[in-house]
């Protein structure tokens, strides 16, 4: 049977050796071609954020700002779903504010006339989910030149990088290098489309949504600088996918420090248990009749009176 | 249980006598993981890890129970019910699933260095090859389990890796492909799919369950192994299981569960794919399809065959992703040297750490995208590790000088600290065999 196992694994390996080769000679006659993603993709700006890190906490007011500019900006385009007004409370919102959000909200929930039954719309509560811009994805897709926006709720989950990821596609819109379109004169970024190199393939969908300092009014007297909107709403998108991050982050400290204890109690019960057994006295304790016997032959060979 | 000085369970409360005459399931307890059952005393700190399994086997089905209450196992509800219903509004739901979802990695990391110590001590050979067969067993049902769990939140990454995994099936001429369909209920994972893995994936865990007690069946006959591969020659040699290895299980798991915990709490996706927070969409799959990283030794395996020898390239990875876990069930009788232990196996040693690397190196393989450069490492890993396994070890084994092995347990446990470590009214025991044997 060994000779039959050895011959399979022999076979194998040969079928791999076989592909090795034919790979390293296409991999030499016929080079990967090279795309203009290689060289010109970059990786996230870094973006500090008061969540970062296992000591993190929301910072609300930045998150109110990022609100903001969702509701002025991004969700024109952009569906909320996993959200509910009622959620905004985290942002520090009382529930007065939530419900003048909720009815205020520029699209409707679809309902139906309680006389006629015929479909029809009503203001948002604040137990609905945000209302998506469009009805449906061919509407979204009609009004974005057949691009889809996504969902948002957890954008900052859904793409490396997460919140970096968000703030530098919000601020990374520019002109295509001429150095690109010198190296690959077929990658010039078409038409309806915008050069972003820390979009995945260089051409995002999206228009730059945020063209100029100022065109969020904030409230709280922030300077509201396009950066600065971007470091705001991505801190706001890291809410809306992690709405639970400072429980999670408070009970794993009460965790950790509970596991710790009795971690330690453990370590310590281990040793002393095991330092018995090393010192020879059986687990039963001295009252073991066979610990007794022994006890009495000790005492008997030392002359001490039992 | 089947040594003699086995203390035999002697309850002392009368509700427990009166238990024991009916129903003597405390009994059962007690001889398995009570004070009955005789451990070797010298046991390291690897065979910490089948109780560390048996730990997040239980965390995995308490935590899936509970949150199979609040899924919707429906291809428009699953992917809202889990990151919508259960993350935001279900009382530490979020908890759950970051629970369930790390505790699946756990559960193979331990179950890992659970199998790469059998491998390293031989644990595998006799008496202990059903032990082994079973663990295997197990560990199939594991990665069925897990391959289904990860599809049912139906992101991205859930349904294409539904569609590359079934695809195997696939690969198998005249029946692949009828066989594929009827496996996934339709011609691509659809809501078939989804019922019928979340289906089995409430199912297979209590049959891992079921297993897990005939492997730890099979293993209480002969007893558990020890680093010295030494069989145990007498009482001294054994320590009973509780309060012993329950004090060094359980300080440990708490170590393990710390780990578990900053994971869950501090950075509970950090393991996981940013693609699976993307709902599923079968019109465009995503830029690289990858498996969970526990997959992916084998996902290297599996895309290493790249050139079509007499069969499809595909088939040829089929069949090497398979049988790259099949041929350990033949590794008892693969295996013939009869020193169990790998620390007096010098040469075999040595291969041991190497194919350590060489599946690491595969894992890595299998977690990257494929470039000319990482395929070529993979191809060679990937023979390694059959060449290991079904040339190397066979040869190894027939040709190697092991090292003397200590006398007994207790031998190897002493290193001259008779004085100290000897149990009460035991002579020193170093040299002398006769002296020995006459005891």
């Amino acid at each position: 049977m060994r000779f039959i196992l050895g011959f399979i694994g022999a076979v194998f390996a040969g079928v791999l050796l076989i592909a090795l080769i034919g790979g390293i000679r296409t991999d030499i006659s016929n080079p990967p071609p090279r795309v203009a993603a290689d060289e010109f993709h970059r990786a996230p700006k870094p973006l500090h954020l008061a969540s970062d890190g296992p000591f993190g906490k929301f910072d609300k007011r930045q998150l109110q700002r990022g609100f903001q500019v969702y509701s002025e900006v991004c969700s024109a385009c952009h569906s909320l779903k996993l959200v509910s007004f009622r959620d905004l409370k985290g942002l520090g919102y009382d529930d007065a504010e939530i419900k003048k959000i909720a009815s205020d909200w520029k699209t409707q929930v679809p309902s139906l006339n309680p006389d006629t039954g015929e479909e029809a719309t009503r203001k948002a509560l604040p137990s609905d989910s945000f209302p998506p811009p469009f009805p449906n994805e061919v509407a979204a897709r009609a009004a974005n030149n057949n691009a889809l926006p996504p969902d948002l709720s957890l954008i900052t989950k859904a793409r490396e990088g997460g919140p970096a990821y968000v703030y530098s596609i919000l601020t990374g819109f520019q002109p295509e290098p001429a150095e690109l379109l010198k190296k690959f004169p077929d990658a010039k970024t078409p038409a309806n489309l915008h050069y972003n190199p820390y979009f995945a393939n260089l051409n995002i969908a999206m228009p730059p949504p945020l063209t100029s300092d100022g065109q969020v009014e904030y409230q709280d007297g922030t300077k509201p600088t396009v950066d600065q909107m971007a470091r705001d709403v991505a801190a706001f998108l890291v809410w809306t996918g992690e709405p639970n991050l400072e429980a999670r982050h408070a009970a794993g400290f009460a965790v950790v420090i509970f596991l710790l204890v009795a971690t330690i109690l453990g370590f310590l019960a281990y040793h002393q248990i095991w330092d018995e057994a090393k010192r020879g006295v059986r687990p039963t304790g001295p009252l073991d009749p066979e610990n007794q016997a022994k006890t009495r032959r000790a005492k008997s060979k030392a002359g001490v009176a039992g | 249980m089947s040594f003699s000085w086995a203390k035999p369970y002697e309850p002392k409360h009368p509700l427990m006598r009166w238990l024991d005459e009916r129903l003597p399931l405390p009994r059962v307890v007690y001889g398995a993981i009570g004070g009955g059952y005789p451990v070797p005393r010298n046991l390291n700190y690897w065979w910490n890890f089948g109780v560390l399994a048996g730990i997040f086997l239980t965390i995995q089905i308490v935590t899936g129970i509970v949150l199979a209450m609040h899924f919707v196992a429906s291809t428009d509800g699953a992917f809202d019910s889990v990151n919508g219903l259960i993350m935001r509004d279900v009382n530490a739901g979020w908890l759950l699933r970051y629970v369930h979802m790390n505790g699946a990695s756990f559960f193979f990391l331990v179950t890992y260095i659970h199998i790469f110590r059998g491998l390293y001590y031989g644990s595998y050979k006799a008496p202990r090859e059903l032990v082994w067969m079973l663990g295997l067993v197990i560990y199939l049902l594991m990665m069925a389990t897990a391959f289904m769990g990860y599809v049912l939140p139906w992101g991205q990454m859930s349904y294409w890796g539904a569609q590359v995994i079934t695809g195997f099936f696939s690969a198998f001429p005249v029946v692949g492909e009828p066989l594929r369909i009827w496996i996934l209920g339709g011609y691509a994972p659809d809501q078939a799919a989804l019922t019928r893995f979340f289906s089995l994936h409430y199912l297979l865990p209590f049959v891992i369950a079921a297993v897990v007690i005939l492997h730890i069946w099979a293993l209480h006959i002969p007893g558990s192994s020890n680093p010295t591969g030494v069989d145990v020659k007498d009482e001294r040699d054994t320590l009973p299981f509780h309060p012993f290895y329950t004090a060094k299980d359980g300080w440990f798991a708490g170590a393990v569960l710390l780990c578990f915990a900053l994971l869950v709490y501090f950075a509970p996706n950090f393991l996981g794919d940013v693609n699976n927070y993307v709902p599923a969409n079968p019109l465009a799959s995503p830029a690289d399809i990858v498996p969970e990283w526990y997959f992916w030794p084998f996902y290297a395996i599996l895309r290493s065959f790249t050139a079509d020898f007499i069969l499809p390239a595909k088939l040829w990875g089929v069949l090497a992703m398979f049988s790259s876990i099949l041929l350990l069930f033949f590794l008892p009788w693969i295996d013939k040297s009869p020193v169990r232990s790998g620390a007096y196996r010098p040469v075999f040693k040595r291969f041991f750490w190497l194919l350590v690397i060489d599946i690491l190196v595969l894992g890595w393989v299998g977690g990257q995208p494929v470039k000319p450069l990482t395929v070529a490492v993979g191809q060679i890993a990937a023979a390694y590790y059959f060449l290991h396994f079904l040339v190397i070890l066979p040869l190894v084994s027939a040709f190697e000088t092991p090292l003397p092995l200590p006398r007994s347990i207790t031998d190897s446990v002493l290193h001259g600290e008779e004085a100290e470590a000897a149990p009460v009214g035991s002579r020193p025991r170093r040299a002398k065999t006769a002296t020995a044997v006459v005891e």
